[in-house]
């Protein structure tokens, strides 16, 4: 994991490099300035020599002013080296996540993926710059503070010895007994957060069962429990501070008297026994930044391992050596094709399917949720890769293809579309970037989404928020269909796109594809007979198999399945009206 | 002078914000904060204390000591033991404060999650139409987080820096004058230093802050739709974009940073100056006899300049964080002063039982009988309605803001057991009607009547009892399934839980799913599909029994099989009930004992479906379309 993510700091080695340098520099005007105090007090005043005074005065000056330039420096490399090094980290990710298959794309929630790209980057920024600054502060103050104390009195030093195994001790220990609550902390607030986030999505149901004491209640409950682990962890952090000082504290009584007891007998000398006493305070300084670092290394820890996991992640589609750079036509054929989502768990979602479809054909396809509908349209435009048998596509494989050149050829409206935040245009010119605006147009009225563009004030400028979400359900996938048009595909899949338009717009729709699009190959999968029963043929799909492909008629004749469907829709379970929208009916 | 204007009234709402803060705080921890103070000032005194004694360690003990010619250490051992005791209480008080701030601090931020909460629970449907979900859930965590940090971090450590820098003060003082004002002036210039560098690094982290939500915004798109970037191949554009967004954070981030990362050598180095000011001004005073000092004093005072130096960078360190936490607690402070839900009303929903003269008694137990219990102020009796389902719309408009009306002139009425469905295209305000019933929203014009009673005149709580809904978007929450169903009703047992769900058509799936009725839920039912989550929510309508149900058909595909079980147990629960049915589905319209077709916020056409039909209207359009082809 640590290899992965060093991997990420790329340009940015010089400040990471020069950042420690400055500190070290800094550090070592730090140990020397001492120094310079106590000459100034033994040398200057003491003496009432006031020449020495202004001479180690002038020292000391000098010696701020390039501890100030070294602190400085040290801090600004390290600012850009930890920047740059978040940068980066994001940007892997970023890269990494647009080489992605569909079947990476589904391992990762999209706030599992934000959360990644933000607070976790955050998190390792600010671990990697305390990093840079302490890492070699700490350790370069303790082993000078260290060989200083050695060099004055070895039987001194020996408490001090003692004195670290001690607070050691009690630090690993509290580190220990918290971290696992802290572990359970963390479940726990993630828990508070999605009962909020329910509440606020379901506030319609709370309020119309009229529970919001109810919710209070249990929300009031849960922040207890969170309280009181909070407290029980934090509870013991809280004695961090005072064995620190509870160590210092014995330090220097200790070192006070064994001092003073030394000095009477004459192995010491008052002086020395002062540079005790600052050597002491910092090498235990040293061992508190120690903790420190260690703290913010384990809590940036997950963080790293979850942007790793993302860096490491390899796309399981590749493309050819020699890509084919030519698709004939829009032909399709599934040589007994097997396929599961998890490989080699036995659960197929696709068994032995063998299809053949003629170019410019227009298939139905239809069968119950998870009969495997979606995944059979997405190996067309390899989305996904078959496990045993192949796909082909204008008659050659569809691994053979350049995958850029296959979804070109290719188009498909996902179930589960997206517009993204910008004008109509830009969002139309996804299918063709150097479209003109009447390109678009006639696309959108192949769509039948011309007509409602036209009644937007702005028109085709009409701004898009995020995700479309200021467009109804049923305008959405018009323009997502267009789109997708704009492509001018061999083959055009649609799947369940047309769920939320209503019925006689749908029929209007698949009117415009048979004239205007006569030789592309349309697949449509719908959950609604009327969106299908006038195809060449349709795909009944059953447990992830073919059940029936047949015309309405034959299969109204002989697929069990088929008919059931049919005779539910038809005796009123079909929809009534232009069902566009999903509850909010403001504009 | 404009900037230097909004600076001040920034800060000021920045005071105010931090005041509210403390305010919340000390409300409930008025005492254990007095403690904490107290403790904190008796850490301080043992750390000086222990400071001025290593400067009459040598001079009073040690050098004596060497002198004499038979050491006895009895004083210095009396010393010692006073210095233990006052490092041990000193020790103590920081545990002390330490281990209570723990308690003020989550205890606060429970208080605040709760209140925070409880206040979102009151606040109107419209506060959550208009305020982005993702905004109100970053209160809950980003800006409850940060202020966390302020009040058990930020607070102690200022007030600790400020004790110390007070009695570093008194004692200098104490010491002497003139050095005194040169270390207070140094110490100004730091002060100067520090909030001149920190307003530079707060105008970054802002900026930081902003290139932050913009990356983070881009990302949510993004990867929202990546499947959709594959498949139009936008792979290279996406990422593109994403670069520029990327130097712009880390720019902001690099100088923010460095800013907030040269405030500790840039002040640590001022002291080392103040330092040496105070060193030799002191030496030449000394030296030339004025004013009385005496090297020894020098020397403790030169310690005192050190000590108090450094709780002032201690603080401008602390203020980056506490500018930050103020933006979270203004966020918090705004959502816990919106405005909640108002309600006047003061018509009452009991149980009650039917005499046999046909009045009303009320009741405590559940008889199955509802009455509305009325009181009249003016002749101080009460009356009883029996709960019928009765309905009326007198001539309503409705507008979700004052200028742009969704409906207008909206006239209907449900006699008690009837049957009313809304047919129309989107936008045209059938969901926004049923919103009104339960006054989701309040109406703008006219009145609409239950059993009689201006819905005004109920109160909310009680008329939404009365209301079943079942929405289109099934909603559920993390619990078992038993616990989702028995939302409806919090007392039903769970054999009535169990019928619900059988009448709902919901008990069969239950039962196969792996711990049955105990399944839990996660994730607003993610291991459930569409059409099972919408068995539940009508399980969940029919265990609350109400009297009047208001049924939003869902849209989203469902297949046909599981569809027909969900309409069978929609069927089911409005038998008897007053319905108000946003209809999608054939069969449903035409069962109604009336239809109202709805365009633009008004009602058209009304009638019974063969009405309808006859009359060759829009309706007529809508039935036909959908039978294009079928």
């Amino acid at each position: 994991m640590i290899r992965t993510l060093l991997k990420q700091v790329k340009g940015y080695k010089k400040d990471a490099f020069l950042a420690p340098l400055f500190t070290a520099l800094e550090v070592l005007m730090e140990v020397m300035i001492p120094f310079v105090t106590a000459s100034i007090i033994d040398k200057g005043i003491e003496s009432g020599n006031i020449d020495q005074v202004y001479l180690y005065g002038g020292i000391m000056l000098i010696m701020a002013l390039f501890s100030l330039i070294f602190g400085i420096l040290a801090g600004k490399y390290a600012a850009r080296a930890s920047s740059g090094f978040a940068c980066n980290l994001r940007d892997g990710m970023y890269e990494n996540i647009q080489s992605f298959s569909f079947s990476n794309i589904d391992k990762y929630s999209t706030a599992g993926l934000v959360t990644r790209m933000t607070t976790d980057v955050t998190n390792v920024q600010n671990a990697s710059q305390m990093i840079l600054r302490i890492a070699v502060r700490a350790p370069l103050m303790l082993v000078c503070s260290m060989v200083m104390c050695f060099f004055i009195s070895v039987r001194l030093s020996s408490i001090f010895l003692t004195a670290i195994v001690v607070l050691a001790a009690a630090l690993i220990f509290i580190m220990a007994k918290t971290t696992k609550i802290f572990a359970q902390v963390f479940q726990k607030y993630d828990d508070l957060n999605a009962s909020v986030q329910e509440n606020v999505s379901a506030v319609r149901v709370v309020k119309a069962f009229v529970r919001e004491d109810y919710e209070n209640a249990r929300f009031a409950k849960a922040a207890e429990m969170l309280f009181r682990l909070f407290v029980k962890a934090e509870g013991i952090l809280a004695l961090n501070n005072p064995v620190m000082m509870l160590v210092v504290y014995g330090c220097i009584i200790a070192l006070s008297w064994f001092g003073a007891v030394f000095v009477v007998a004459g192995s010491l000398t008052t002086g020395e026994l002062t540079s005790m006493f600052s050597y002491v305070m910092s090498v235990l300084m040293s061992l508190m930044m120690f903790s420190m670092v260690f703290v913010m290394i384990t809590m940036s820890a997950a963080s790293g391992r979850r942007i790793a996991q993302v860096l490491e992640e390899k796309a399981d589609l590749r493309n050819p050596e020699k890509p084919e750079g030519n698709m004939e036509d829009g032909r399709i054929d599934f040589n007994h094709v097997s396929f599961s989502y998890k490989h080699g768990s036995g659960e197929r979602t696709l068994s032995d399917i063998d299809l053949h479809i003629n170019s410019g054909e227009t298939i139905g396809i239809i069968g119950r949720t998870g009969s495997g509908k979606s995944t059979l349209v997405s190996l067309i435009s390899r989305l996904y890769d078959a496990d045993e048998g192949s796909v082909l596509v204008g008659g050659k494989d569809v691994r053979t293809y350049d995958m850029e050149l296959l979804r070109e050829k290719v188009a498909v409206v996902l179930q589960k579309n997206v517009l993204f935040s910008g004008t109509i245009l830009d969002n139309l010119r996804w299918g063709k970037e150097d479209a003109s605006e009447e390109e678009c147009r006639e696309v959108c009225r192949q769509a039948s989404a011309d007509e409602f563009i036209e009644n937007f004030p702005e028109k085709y400028n009409t701004w898009i928020e995020q995700g479309g979400s200021n467009v109804s359900g049923g305008q959405k996938q018009r323009l997502c269909i267009a789109r997708a048009l704009l492509k001018k595909p061999k083959i055009l899949i649609l799947d369940d796109s047309t769920s939320a338009v209503d019925t006689a717009t749908d029929a209007k729709i698949r009117e415009a594809f048979a004239k205007k699009i006569p030789g592309t190959t349309k697949l449509i999968i719908a959950q609604r007979i009327s969106s299908v029963q006038d195809a060449d043929r349709i795909l009944v799909m059953e447990n992830g198999r073919i059940n029936g492909f047949d015309t309405h008629e034959n299969l109204l004749r002989q697929n069990e399945i088929y008919r059931e469907i049919c005779q539910a829709q038809m005796k009123g379970g079909g929809d009534f009206d232009q069902t566009d929208d999903t509850g909010k009916e403001r504009t | 002078m404009d900037a230097g204007k909004k600076n001040k009234t920034d800060m000021r709402q920045m005071v105010k914000t931090l005041g509210q803060v403390l305010t919340f705080m000390l409300k409930n921890y008025k005492f254990s904060f007095l403690v904490v103070v107290l403790c904190i000032v008796g850490a301080a005194m043992a750390t000086l204390r222990g400071t001025l004694f290593m400067q009459s360690l040598i001079d009073d003990y040690i050098v004596p000591l060497t002198q004499a010619k038979e050491p006895d250490f009895t004083e210095l051992k009396e010393a010692l033991f006073a210095l233990a005791v006052s490092y041990g209480i000193g020790t103590l008080c920081a545990y002390a404060y330490n281990r209570i701030m723990v308690n003020i601090s989550q205890g606060t931020m429970r208080n605040l999650r709760i209140q925070l909460f409880s206040h979102m629970e009151s606040l109107p449907i419209g506060y959550f139409d208009t305020h982005a979900h993702g905004d109100i859930m970053s209160v809950y965590t980003n800006d409850v987080d940060t202020l966390r940090q302020l009040i058990s971090q930020s607070i102690p450590q200022v007030i600790n820096s400020l004790v110390t820098i007070l009695i570093s003060f008194a004692s200098m003082v104490i010491l002497d004058i003139p050095l005194t004002l040169i270390t207070a002036a140094m110490v100004s210039v730091m002060i100067l230093a520090a909030s001149k560098i920190g307003g530079k690094s707060a105008v970054y982290f802002a900026r930081q802050q902003k290139a932050l939500g913009q990356v983070n915004g881009y990302i949510e798109e993004m990867m929202e739709g990546q499947k959709v970037v594959k498949v139009f191949c936008r792979e290279e554009k996406s990422l593109e974009q994403f670069r520029c967004l990327n130097e712009e954070l880390r720019d902001s981030a690099e100088k923010a940073n460095t800013f907030s990362n040269i405030t500790m050598p840039v002040n640590a180095n001022l002291g080392n100056i103040s330092y040496v000011l105070c060193a030799v001004v002191g030496a030449v005073l000394a030296l030339h006899g004025y004013a009385g000092l005496t090297l020894g004093t020098l020397v403790s005072f030169l310690t005192l300049n050190k000590n108090s130096t450094q709780p002032v960078s201690q603080i401008s360190q602390q203020t980056n964080s506490i500018v930050m936490a103020m933006a979270g607690a203004r966020r918090i402070f705004d959502l816990m002063s919106e405005k909640t839900e108002e309600d006047n009303g003061y018509v009452e929903l009991v149980n009650a039982r039917e005499n046999a003269d046909g009045s009303l008694t009320e009741t405590k137990e559940r008889t199955g009988v509802w009455a509305w219990k009325h009181p009249h102020k003016a002749e101080g009796t009460v009356t009883y309605t029996k709960l019928k389902g009765d309905i009326v719309f007198d001539d309503v408009d409705f507008g979700y803001n004052e200028d742009k009306m969704i409906l207008r002139h909206i006239k209907l009425y449900a006699k008690p057991g009837q049957k009313i469905a809304f047919v129309g295209s989107t936008g045209a305000g059938k969901t926004t009607i049923t919103n009104l019933i339960n006054r989701f929203y309040d109406i703008a014009d006219g009145k609409i009547r239950f059993d009689g009673i201006n819905i005004n005149k109920i109160k909310k709580s009680d008329l939404r009892r009365s209301l079943g809904m079942v929405l289109q978007d099934a909603h559920l929450f993390t619990g078992t399934v038993m616990e989702n169903i028995r939302y409806g009703r919090l007392e039903a047992t769970d054999e009535q839980c169990m019928a619900a769900a059988k009448l709902a058509n919901a008990d069969e799936f239950i039962r196969r799913l792996p711990d049955g009725y105990d399944t839990v839920l996660t994730g607003d039912g993610a291991n459930l599909s569409q059409g099972q989550k919408q068995l539940l929510t009508i399980a969940r309508a029919a265990v609350a029994d109400p009297p009047v149900l208001i049924l939003d058909e869902a849209t989203s595909s469902i297949d046909t099989r599981t569809e027909g079980l969900v309409q069978e147990g929609m069927d089911r629960l409005m038998k008897g009930r007053t319905t108000f049915v946003i209809a999608h589905r054939l069969s449903t319209v035409k069962n109604s004992d009336c239809i109202m077709v709805l365009e633009q916020g008004e009602i058209v056409e009304r009638g019974t479906h063969d009405q309808l039909i006859e009359k060759k209207g829009r309706y007529y359009q809508l039935y036909t379309g959908n039978s294009i082809g079928a």
